[in-house]
């Protein structure tokens, strides 16, 4: 698959890779070499300039409104800038996830504590985004991509704006995610994580891959 | 998930999204009540102008003189083809020698000069006439007028008053649709103008919220979902803005009506109000909860192409 932006950027060039169910992927690169393109490419947000993006045997590209969105639905995101609605607070937050799902009240009502719980958010329910820390917000991002259990967690530089002691506490919450049987697809450039993680990854320069090794190493 | 669970799912996030926003929200309602206020006040002086141009138009008469010894059933004859050329005519009322002596009489009967004159002319000078009130068109005043001045009726009339007033007439009539006209389109220009204000108002409480429709878009919800609440939000400021000018016309109508009825008299606008209640409410209605509920609609559909 590639992608171009006009008039002739070329972002990723003849990348081609499979991730089966319930594995831990590492995309690595420094900074501008495509990561973030490659997720939005998975998520639909950008359509591939050639070659195409499968999600569980469907083409991402050919879908249309409504399956990409019931697509979406079944990706957990959690973002470098987090992504949260600031207008919501953090009970709100995550219970958007399963109200889009069109859960019953009841549901949210139970599960939505929970996931707080395990995030250690729980005692700040009532609050609003912006009166979180970087790290707090951050695991707010996970509380919401992991409430509806969904299938794939994507995580595009989920701890670029963290300090170490709260980037462990995300990578420790991606391990576990996994450790459930769901699928992590992790994009990052930060050489200590990767190489603690010790899975596989797959290392993406100016735009290619140019390493995909089982148990790698972060190596640019 | 039923429509009802997931209408009010929509209208709660509306709800608490305009009573977070208050400063937005406020913004948003005032330039509603402006534009609504004004989209009323048009309609007033559409109400007044009109009212204007028919009290113009009202004085506008033509008076056929009939020949001293002409017939009753004749002139009346002449009433009825009137009538028939123009049966839409506002009043065609027939006044004989006697009720025009009466009638002068009435007016100047205190007046001994005038007595004196009337006993030396002797007997009854008048003459019976048809008064003719045209519905306000020109092309009636034209038929009326051919149709007095034509050969058929020439030994049977004396003289038709108008011919004198003919060219004033004919400048009323083109100045009253010229204002109306301009009128027309400094209005609706006035409204497109108040309309643009409120979609750019709408825009800008939207752009607020522009990364929040993105993040919406990016956890799958469905473009219906992340619409309807913003729309919901347009209406509640139309309904907001629509009660405000409602009573707001009120008080202003009552306390402006005394006045304005001494420099217009025979005009009231607390009757016009009155007889226009359900026009003005519909107006109000549509120009608040119809203009944020269009504009938040087309607003968020721009942000929704992702």
């Amino acid at each position: 698959m590639t992608k171009i932006y006009e008039p002739d950027m070329v972002v990723l060039q003849d990348i081609s890779f499979e991730v089966s169910k319930g594995e831990f992927v590492s995309i690595v690169g420094k900074s501008g070499a495509g990561k973030t393109t490659l997720v939005k490419l998975i998520l639909g947000l950008e359509k591939p300039t050639y070659g195409e993006v499968f999600f569980a045997g469907e083409n991402v590209s050919e879908l249309d409104g409504a399956s990409l969105q019931n697509l979406r639905k079944r990706i957990g995101g959690i973002y470098q800038d987090y992504k949260l609605l600031p207008a919501k607070t953090v009970f709100e937050n995550v219970a958007y996830i399963m109200e889009v799902e069109g859960r019953e009240n009841e549901d949210i009502e139970v599960e939505v504590p929970k996931v707080l719980e395990a995030v250690g958010l729980a005692e700040k329910t009532n609050n609003f985004p912006d009166e979180l820390s970087g790290g707090e917000q951050q695991r707010l991002a996970v509380a919401r991509a992991l409430v509806n259990q969904p299938d794939v967690v994507i995580a595009d530089e989920p701890t670029g704006n963290l300090d170490p002691y709260n980037t462990y506490e995300v990578i420790s919450l991606l391990q576990k995610i996994n450790n459930v049987g769901k699928t992590v697809i992790l994009s990052t450039h930060d050489r200590e994580i990767v190489n603690k993680l010790g899975r596989r990854v797959i290392t993406i320069e100016a735009g290619r891959i140019v390493r995909d090794e089982p148990k790698g190493r972060f190596i640019i | 998930m039923s429509f009802q669970i997931n209408f009010k799912r929509v209208f709660n996030f509306a709800l608490s999204d305009f009573s977070r926003n208050k400063g937005i929200s406020i913004a948003a309602i005032f330039i509603l009540i402006t534009t609504t206020l004004l989209f009323t006040g048009l309609f007033f002086l559409h109400g007044i102008s009109d009212f204007l141009v028919s009290t113009i138009r009202d004085k506008i008469d033509i008076t056929a003189y009939f020949k001293s010894d002409a017939v009753e059933s004749d002139i009346l004859t002449v009433r009825d083809d009137i009538i028939k050329v123009s049966p839409d005519v506002r009043r065609v009322e027939y006044v004989s020698k006697e009720e025009a002596l009466t009638a002068f009489n009435k007016r100047h009967g205190e007046s001994d000069v005038i007595s004196r004159a009337l006993s030396e002319v002797g007997g009854n000078p008048f003459l019976p006439s048809l008064n003719i009130i045209t519905n306000g068109s020109p092309e009636q005043y034209e038929n009326i007028a051919n149709l007095l001045e034509g050969d058929e009726y020439g030994n049977l009339i004396e003289k038709v008053d108008f011919s004198e007033k003919r060219d004033t007439i004919e400048k009323v009539f083109s100045i009253t649709s010229g204002l109306s006209r301009f009128g027309l389109l400094m209005g609706a220009l006035l409204a497109l103008t108040a309309a643009f204000v409120v979609f750019n108002t709408i825009k800008l409480v939207i752009e607020n919220s522009k990364e929040e429709i993105a993040t919406m878009k990016i956890v799958g919800a469905a473009n219906w979902f992340i619409r309807a609440p913003f729309v919901i939000e347009g209406a509640l400021f139309g309904i907001a803005a629509f009660l405000f000018c409602f009573f707001a016309t009120v008080l202003i109508v009552f306390f402006l009506s005394r006045g304005l009825s001494v420099i217009l008299p025979g005009f009231s606008l607390l009757a016009y109000y009155m007889h226009s209640l359900w026009v003005i409410a519909l107006i109000q209605l549509v120009s608040g909860v119809g203009l944020g509920v269009i504009s938040s609609y087309v607003v968020v559909r721009k942000y929704l192409k992702i």
